[in-house]
C-alpha cells in the first residue's frame, strides 16, 4: 500500500519507478502481481484522437478604445462572445464562415475551430474581427487585428467530453458510402472503424475510476493539465466483463489545460470528409499503484476490451440500440475483424503509435521529478445512465 | 539482350506540347512499356503524366533526351502523390482505402503506418480520406 503523497516524494527525488500501460504488462507477468505493485510507483496512460467536445476560453486584453464583442471571429471561424468583453470560447466544430458545409457532398471541411486552435498552439498570427453595439464604456463598434497566442492573457482549453472510456465499431450496413465522424465507412460492411487506444487508454486502465478522478493531474498536449469535471455524457453504468471493463462508451472526463505549454504535434486540426472539423488531440494520464488492485487493472490487454459493432446506415442515426456483436482491440489491431462469417477489414481513427509516444513522454517527465500527481478531490460516478432526448409537446 | 529496368517518372508538359502524341514515340521508337498512372490536362492546358516506363537503361535515356526537346521537365522521384510524415498521425484512416497498401500499418505491435512510394498508383483515395491532411497531390 501506498499514498499518493509516498509516491510524490519518490518522484521528487527522482527514484519513482514508471512504466507504461504498454509496459506493465509483460513485467507484471514476469515479477507478479505482488512484487510489482510494491516496486512500480505509476503506469502512465494516453491516447490520441480526434475529441470534438474541446475548445478553449481565450482573453485577448483591451483595445484603446475598448470594445465589448458581440460577435467574433478567429480566422473567419466564429466564436462565442456571450461571456464578459473580450472573453470569447472557440469551439473545435465551429465552421469556417461560408463553409458549404455539405451543399456539395461530401463536404471537405477543410479548416475549422479544430485548425484555429492547432494554429493558435503552432504559434501562428492569426486574424480577430469583432463587432459590437457599442456602449458607454465600450465605444468601439468594429475590430480587425492580428495576434499570436503569446499576445493573449490567457488560452486555456475547456474541453467538457474527452477521452471515451471504450468506443463503438463503426460499419455500414446499407449500399452506398457514409461519411462520419467514424471516418469513410464503405458500403456493405466493406470496412469497420474504432477509435480507442485500447490497453493503453486512460478509463480502460482505472475501469472504476478508482484513482482518475476530478482533480487528477493529466498530460494535456504536453501541458499540465487537470480534469475538472466528469466528461458530458459520463455514464459509469454500463455492461461490463468480469474484469469491470466496461464493453461500450461508458465513462468521458472534462479536461482543461494551459494552451501556451502545449506542443503543437499534440493538437491537431482535424477535416473529416461529410461530417465536419475536430480537433485531434494528445492525452496521458498517470495511474498511482496506490495497491495490487489498482495495478492489475493496469494489466489489460487489448483482448480483455470489447467493443461493440454498430451499423451506421441505420442503427445509429436512428438510436436503435442493435450491437451487431462484439470484437476486441487485439483483433481490431490485427486489421481485420469477422462479423457474421465475413472478414471485413478495419481502420481507425486512434493513433495507437502516438498514445505510445505519450505514455512513453509521459514517463519520463515523472522519472525526472517533473510532473508530480495530484489526489482527485472527488470521485466519478460509477453509476448513473445516459439519458436519451425525448421530442415531446410542451408538459403544460 | 540487356536487362530491361522500370523507372517510374513525372513528366511536365508545357502548354504547347500538349496535343503531341509524345508518349506514342516512347513506344515506337525507344521500345518501350508504358504504364501511365495519372494524366491531367489543366485549364491553362498544361499537361501532367505519372507513368512507369520499362525498357533498357539506355532507350529510357534516348527516349528521355527525346521527351526534353519538347520542353517537358522530367521529374524522376515520380511523386504525384506525397505523404508527409510529419503531418501524420498514425491513425491508420487511410490503410483500408488505399487499393494497393502503398500505405499500410508499418508494424502492428506499435500500430504506425508507412507510406510505399513505389506501390503507390495515385489513385487519390488518401487525400480524401486523410483527416490531417497528411496526403496531398502534385496536380
Amino acid at each position: 500500500m501506498k499514498t499518493y503523497a509516498d509516491i510524490n516524494r519518490r518522484i521528487e527525488a527522482g527514484r519513482a519507478v514508471v512504466m507504461t500501460a504498454e509496459e506493465i504488462i509483460g513485467y507484471v507477468e514476469q515479477k507478479g502481481a505482488t512484487a510489482a505493485a510494491a516496486e512500480v510507483d505509476v503506469v502512465t496512460t494516453a491516447t490520441f484522437g480526434p475529441m470534438c467536445s474541446s475548445g478553449c476560453v481565450l482573453n485577448f486584453g483591451h483595445s484603446k478604445p475598448k470594445i465589448r464583442m458581440t460577435e467574433a471571429w478567429v480566422e473567419d471561424v466564429l466564436v462565442y462572445t456571450g461571456l464578459a468583453a473580450v472573453d470569447v470560447y472557440l469551439g473545435a466544430t465551429q465552421l469556417r464562415h461560408n463553409d458549404p458545409a455539405n451543399m456539395y457532398y461530401p463536404g471537405e471541411f477543410r479548416y475549422g475551430g479544430g485548425h484555429v486552435i492547432e494554429d493558435l498552439v503552432a504559434g501562428k498570427e492569426l486574424q480577430l474581427f469583432a463587432l459590437s453595439y457599442g456602449t458607454d464604456e465600450y465605444p468601439l463598434r468594429e475590430l480587425r487585428t492580428y495576434f499570436t497566442i503569446q499576445d493573449l492573457n490567457q488560452a486555456i482549453m475547456v474541453n467538457p467530453r474527452n477521452c471515451y472510456q471504450n468506443y463503438n465499431v463503426a460499419v455500414n450496413d446499407s449500399d452506398r458510402v457514409l461519411y462520419t465522424y467514424m471516418g469513410r465507412l464503405d458500403p456493405n460492411r466493406r470496412n469497420a472503424n474504432y477509435c480507442s487506444a485500447g490497453q493503453l487508454s486512460p478509463l480502460l486502465n482505472d475501469p472504476l475510476y478508482e484513482t482518475i478522478g476530478v482533480g487528477t493531474s493529466v498530460w494535456l498536449a504536453g501541458a499540465r493539465g487537470h480534469v475538472y469535471a466528469e466528461g458530458t455524457q459520463h455514464a459509469g453504468a454500463c455492461p461490463r466483463t468480469e474484469q469491470d471493463v466496461p464493453r461500450g462508451a461508458a465513462g468521458t472526463l472534462a479536461l482543461t489545460g494551459d494552451m501556451k505549454r502545449m506542443r503543437p504535434e499534440f493538437v491537431r486540426g482535424v477535416s473529416l470528409t461529410g461530417y465536419g472539423v475536430s480537433l485531434g488531440l494528445g492525452v496521458g494520464v498517470p495511474i498511482p499503484i496506490l495497491n495490487e488492485r489498482i495495478l492489475k487493472r493496469t494489466c489489460v490487454r487489448d483482448r480483455d476490451i470489447q467493443a461493440p459493432i454498430v451499423d451506421y446506415s441505420s442503427d445509429y442515426p436512428n438510436r436503435s440500440s442493435r450491437v451487431l456483436g462484439y470484437t476486441d482491440y487485439e483483433t481490431l489491431k490485427s486489421g481485420e475483424i469477422e462479423i457474421e462469417g465475413k472478414r471485413v477489414v478495419v481502420g481507425s481513427l486512434s493513433s495507437y503509435a502516438r498514445a505510445r509516444e505519450i505514455a512513453a513522454l509521459l514517463a519520463d517527465e515523472i522519472r525526472r521529478g517533473e510532473f508530480l500527481l495530484a489526489e482527485p478531490q472527488q470521485r466519478l460516478p460509477v453509476d448513473g445512465r445516459m439519458k436519451p432526448l425525448t421530442i415531446r409537446p410542451p408538459a403544460t | 539482350m540487356s536487362t530491361t529496368v522500370t523507372k517510374k517518372l513525372m513528366l511536365f508538359f508545357p502548354r504547347c506540347e500538349c496535343e503531341k502524341p509524345i508518349i506514342y514515340h516512347l513506344v515506337k521508337d525507344y521500345d518501350l512499356i508504358v504504364n501511365v498512372f495519372r494524366a491531367k490536362v489543366t485549364p491553362e492546358e498544361e499537361g501532367y503524366l505519372v507513368l512507369d516506363v520499362t525498357g533498357t537503361e539506355a532507350n529510357i535515356e534516348q527516349a528521355l533526351e527525346f521527351v526534353r526537346t519538347f520542353n517537358v521537365t522530367v521529374n524522376y522521384a515520380g511523386k504525384g502523390v506525397a505523404w508527409d510524415a510529419d503531418r501524420c498521425t498514425h491513425c491508420g484512416h487511410c490503410v483500408p482505402h488505399c487499393p494497393t497498401a502503398a500505405l499500410h500499418v508499418a508494424d502492428r505491435g506499435t500500430m504506425e503506418v508507412a507510406f510505399d512510394e513505389a506501390k503507390c498508383i495515385e489513385c487519390l483515395a488518401c487525400i480524401k480520406v486523410c483527416p490531417y491532411g497528411a496526403c496531398s497531390s502534385a496536380f
